[in-house]
């Protein structure tokens, strides 16, 4: 005869998978579990029940990236048609479709959390949210389009990169692709900047010039100092790092990398602090930042009236595709 | 396949093979009004660097989830069914000073796991 005491429990329950978050319980013990689940490091999957603060948190967050990456396209858009070679034509392209992929497979991500595509765009087009401040600028030169596909896609990838670990699982499984990804269009920046360093003078003023423009939006893209503490975004593990814990690994990578080639970096204040283990830097411009990223950057207007344009010319493809092949005239 | 068609838009899972022989990955969703055009944005945004050797798209409505603790991660012993579960070192140690036997080489030794620990048990 089967021993009864050999059919007890031997595990205690909080060693099982249990998400408690999804039982039907008080909400005030939902969210105690829930917010006692992430900030130990779980994962939520799209299927879990959440608090709202915490769908909001993650929304916000997620649009905000996906509207960066479409917005983000348009910069390099402007010089598919004015590339060097054809090889730099094709990167191009492709750079830009992926680009424009990662805006789709975030807003694949948003609209499990609630909202529809058609409401992202509607917003991101009635300036109602924002998208990086990088993209409100206009571009000058092809040395413009090296520094962008170079720096300002390491500066995304080092925060990119700490969203791997996102407490949200559907955010953190689409950002290791679009890590990969990214990666591609940091050697490809990178290969283009240093071809022209080993180009004529005129080609390494072109990069040093680009450079020069670029490395203030740069510095001010991680946002500025925020207090640990009162951040939701850290609170709920929705990212990983502070923006100023991101500057500090962007300039511990790159400084070397730029200066390595010759290349001036126009902050005089800059310089590793060996007693305080951290990079020192002329303060950013946040009144920019704010300006900027408030839709009253150089570019902002006119990337979002293309945006609008487009939207309008393209319309008849969404319709027809949602009405089905047209039936057969009868 | 526009009989299919919805006239709405609905997610499909995307699953990927990296190489022949390798086993499913989940890789994201796509949105799409029917499965023939899920299967062309899968192609797009999880195919298009020679990355995938063959896509398999469900719609999401498709998919059964089984995701019950009790079932899956049941709270009893179940150490017997697993490898690690038997540990028999001091046993075996215990067997061959009765037989007055050596323990064999290394060769005899890898054909098992025998009296090795793995830890977790259940």
């Amino acid at each position: 005869m089967t021993d009864p005491l050999a059919l007890d429990p031997v595990l205690p329950v909080r060693e099982r998978s249990e998400r408690p978050w999804n039982l039907d319980l008080p909400h005030d013990e939902r969210f105690a579990h829930f917010e006692a689940h992430v900030t130990a490091g779980g994962k939520i999957e799209a299927t879990d029940w959440m608090p709202d603060e915490y769908r909001t948190a993650v929304l916000r967050f997620v649009e905000m990236h996906g509207n960066s990456e479409l917005m983000g396209v348009l910069p390099e858009r402007e010089w598919i048609m004015r590339a060097p070679t054809l090889r730099r034509k094709l990167a191009l392209t492709a750079k830009v479709q992926d680009e424009a992929g990662h805006a789709l497979l975030l807003y694949r991500v948003a609209e499990d959390l609630g909202k529809s595509r058609e409401a992202i765009i509607e917003d991101l087009l009635a300036g109602k949210t924002k998208f990086h401040n990088v993209f409100h600028y206009p571009t000058h030169s092809w040395g413009d389009i090296g520094i962008i596909a170079w720096l300002v896609d390491a500066a995304a990838i080092v925060a990119q990169q700490a969203l791997r670990d996102s407490s949200y699982a559907p955010y953190a499984r689409t950002m290791q692709k679009i890590c990969w990804e990214e990666s591609v269009h940091i050697m490809h920046g990178r290969d283009v900047v240093v071809t022209l360093v080993n180009g004529t003078a005129g080609q390494r003023d072109m990069v040093q010039e680009a450079l020069n423009r670029w490395w203030g939006p740069l510095m001010q893209m991680h946002g500025p100092r925020s207090d640990r503490a009162k951040d939701r975004d850290l609170h709920w593990r929705i990212k990983a790092k502070t923006s100023e814990e991101l500057r500090q690994e962007f300039l511990a990578i790159y400084v070397p990398r730029i200066r390595e080639l010759g290349l001036v970096i126009p902050d005089p204040e800059l310089r590793y602090d060996e007693a305080a283990g951290e990079w020192r830097y002329t303060e950013p411009d946040w009144d920019e930042l704010r300006t900027v990223v408030t839709n009253h950057g150089p570019r902002s207007e006119a990337r979002l009236e293309f945006r609008r344009l487009n939207r309008d010319e393209t319309r008849w493809v969404r319709e027809t595709i949602l009405a089905g092949s047209p039936a057969v005239a009868a | 396949m526009t009989d299919q068609h919805s006239g709405t838009l609905e997610p499909y899972e995307v699953f990927r093979q990296e190489k022949e022989g390798g086993p499913m990955i989940h890789g994201g969703n796509v949105l799409a009004p029917d499965p023939e055009l899920a299967v062309h944005y899968a192609r797009e945004l999880f195919a298009r660097r020679s990355e995938s050797t063959r896509l398999w798209v469900v719609r999401r409505a498709d998919v059964h989830v089984l995701d019950d603790p009790d079932l899956l991660d049941p709270p009893l012993d179940r150490s017997f069914k697993k490898p690690g579960g038997y540990v028999m070192r001091d046993k075996l140690a215990a067997a061959r000073g009765r037989a007055g036997t050596a323990k064999p080489g290394a060769r005899a030794a890898s054909h098992d796991t025998t009296g090795r620990r793995t830890g977790k048990t259940g």
